[in-house]
């Protein structure tokens, strides 16, 4: 089953919108909760990313019975150095994104923690690619 | 606080700790059983807690898409902050009050934590 949403880059009125369209899909699919309440952290970073950095991005979620895949893809300016953009409290947010109470460096690794694989690639200039998978049985949510 | 406590009712907070409630009056039945403060809202996504209630400065609409994504009870604006007009009618949409008091964040938490930590003691102590 897969599921497609729209994220308009720089609109934060907006941002979270896909995320909790997302959450309420998998809720009606009865998906465990607690998977649900972790991907949710990841989705809205994820989301918020594409809002704060990109012009226009776009979320797709691709259940099965063994796992959930999630992509977003956006274009935007890209990422120059993954690494570097890894790192807990590294941000190249603006000031006014800042002054919202985001940009602190924490959204990548929250996306991380709450989900089983990550996947990043970023073609500076052109956009970024985020790919994660969460495992419905024996992930991260399982050793918690 | 352990999730396993007696839970408080929003409308209690209100009543015990003095709050205003900016919007979402009808939804006042939600219960609580800790707390989280932060102004930064990557922290708040990934460390408070369904059934909290969070403790903020921040007034847009963001706070409100991050409450309803984590389940949080209520939020608590500090020092007479008012929520911006979207927050108010999001915090209606998503049935989450947001609720005000005057005091500064380290007093409003330490009252919180009081309360809620009283309400957990034995009877009769």
């Amino acid at each position: 089953m897969k599921f497609e949403y729209d994220i308009e880059g720089g609109n934060f009125s907006r941002a979270g919108f896909a995320s909790s369209e997302v959450k309420k899909k998998l809720r009606q699919l009865n998906v465990d909760i607690q998977i649900v309440r972790r991907i949710v952290v990841a989705l809205y970073e994820a989301e918020v990313n594409v809002v704060a950095h990109a012009w226009y991005g776009k979320m797709t979620v691709d259940i099965d019975e063994e796992k959930i895949l999630l992509i977003l893809d956006d274009e935007g300016p890209g990422i120059e150095d993954i690494d570097l953009a890894m790192k807990e409290g590294f941000s190249t947010a603006s000031p006014e994104v800042r002054e919202m109470g985001f940009g602190a460096g924490m959204g990548l690794p929250n996306i991380k923690k709450n989900v089983d694989t990550l996947k990043i690639t970023s073609e500076p200039g052109k956009g970024t690619r985020v790919e994660m998978i969460t495992y419905m049985k024996g992930g991260k949510n399982e050793k918690s | 606080m352990d999730q396993n406590n007696y839970k408080m009712k929003v409308s209690e907070l209100v009543e015990k700790l003095g709050l205003k409630v900016h919007s979402g009056e009808s939804n006042l039945d939600k219960e609580v059983w800790g707390g989280y403060v932060s102004d930064l809202l990557s922290d708040v996504m990934g460390n408070a807690g369904e059934g909290m209630v969070w403790i903020t400065l921040q007034t847009h609409k963001n706070i409100m898409a991050i409450a309803s994504l984590k389940e949080l009870a209520a939020v608590i604006l500090v020092r007479d902050l008012l929520p911006d007009d979207d927050t108010a009618a999001s915090s209606e949409a998503e049935g989450i009050p947001v609720l005000g008091t005057s005091l500064r964040t380290f007093d409003i938490a330490g009252k919180l934590y009081e309360i809620l930590k009283n309400n957990n003691l034995p009877q009769g102590s």
